[in-house]
């Protein structure tokens, strides 16, 4: 491959498991890929500026770091304000991830998700009360959904993106 | 979970806090980062090996929206009966798609995200998972994204 044949995909795919830890990472993922360091270094560069990358550096397990009470909060928010509600919680510091998701009619009712990390549940319960209240008269109903139990954590990973699924 | 003692020391700490972002894109960004927290390239890399070793770390590198990789993550849940829990799961976590999956106090107890270079693959998934189970997947795709990043600091 040469510099200008060098593709996220392939990027994407030689560095998901994580940086070597090596002195010179890029230089061998660059070694791995045929291409030149500096054609590395610049796409990343470029993936982190248009966020494609959001950042590069340690990701932590979030449990073993004592944040053992995650919750799920869901929140049941009138459609004409959540566009700004969820903007406005998805700035608040505990909150991790912050979507708007449909409604699944007779199923699921709550609209907004965001994801609350706290060192106990009193912590957790804290933070969920203080995005009840930015919510104030737009909120219909809502709910913290607490983890019991890690059933599955691989992340995502193209290499196991593929489709083929030997009983379809 | 429940093994959070304090399992690193304060030079972890400021491992961590220090490098969950701007890891430098340089030719020898560990002795760079290094430097800043005044320890050796070296020692940097032991400290990296051994919290990655230990699980402290998932992972050390660049962290990448789904979305940039092209495929589909769709948020999906269960309403699996306590007799049947186990026998689903293992059901659900054959998936490779199945990125992650929690077991959560609900009513709806099981919540999983189903991660695939299509979208068409990551429906036919659920619609497998459904008819395999026979159990009802309430699927929730995002519709939009307010906020998305986890930086706990240690």
């Amino acid at each position: 491959m040469t510099d200008a044949h060098l593709t996220d995909q392939a990027l994407i795919a030689a560095t998901e498991g994580g940086l070597p830890l090596t002195a010179t990472p890029y230089a061998e993922i660059a070694t791995r890929l045929g291409v030149s360091e500096t054609a590395v270094t610049d796409r990343l560069r470029a993936m982190l500026a248009d966020g494609r990358i959001r950042r590069i550096g340690a990701v932590p397990n979030h449990y073993r770091l004592g944040y053992t009470a995650n919750g799920m909060t869901v929140w049941d928010v009138a459609d004409d304000r959540v566009m700004d509600l969820g903007a406005a919680v998805g700035q608040l510091p505990f909150v991790s991830h912050c979507y708007l998701r449909p409604r699944v009619p007779g199923l699921w009712s709550y609209t907004l998700f965001a994801m609350v990390h706290g060192r106990s549940r009193a912590e957790t319960d804290a933070h969920a009360a203080a995005i009840r209240a930015l919510l104030g008269d737009a909120l219909r109903a809502g709910e913290i959904l607490y983890s019991t139990r890690v059933l599955k954590k691989t992340g995502i990973r193209t290499a196991g993106r593929q489709p083929v699924k030997e009983t379809s | 979970m429940s093994d959070t003692a304090m399992e690193y020391d304060s030079i972890d700490r400021a491992i961590i806090n220090g490098l969950l972002d701007g890891f430098p894109l340089s030719s020898r960004p560990y002795a760079d980062a290094a430097a800043s927290l005044g320890i050796t390239e070296e020692a940097l890399l032991t400290r990296l090996r051994s919290l990655l070793e230990r699980g402290i770390l998932t992972r050390f590198g660049p962290l990448f929206r789904p979305e940039s990789i092209g495929g589909l993550a769709i948020l999906a849940a269960l309403s699996v009966p306590a007799e049947r829990f186990d026998e689903v799961t293992a059901t659900v976590n054959a998936y490779p798609e199945v990125a992650h999956n929690y077991q959560r106090d609900h009513r709806w107890n099981m919540w999983f995200v189903v991660a695939t270079a299509t979208p068409d693959r990551a429906w036919a998934v659920l619609a497998e998972i459904e008819a395999v189970t026979g159990l009802t997947v309430v699927a929730l795709p995002k519709e939009h994204e307010f906020f998305l990043d986890l930086r706990l600091t240690a």
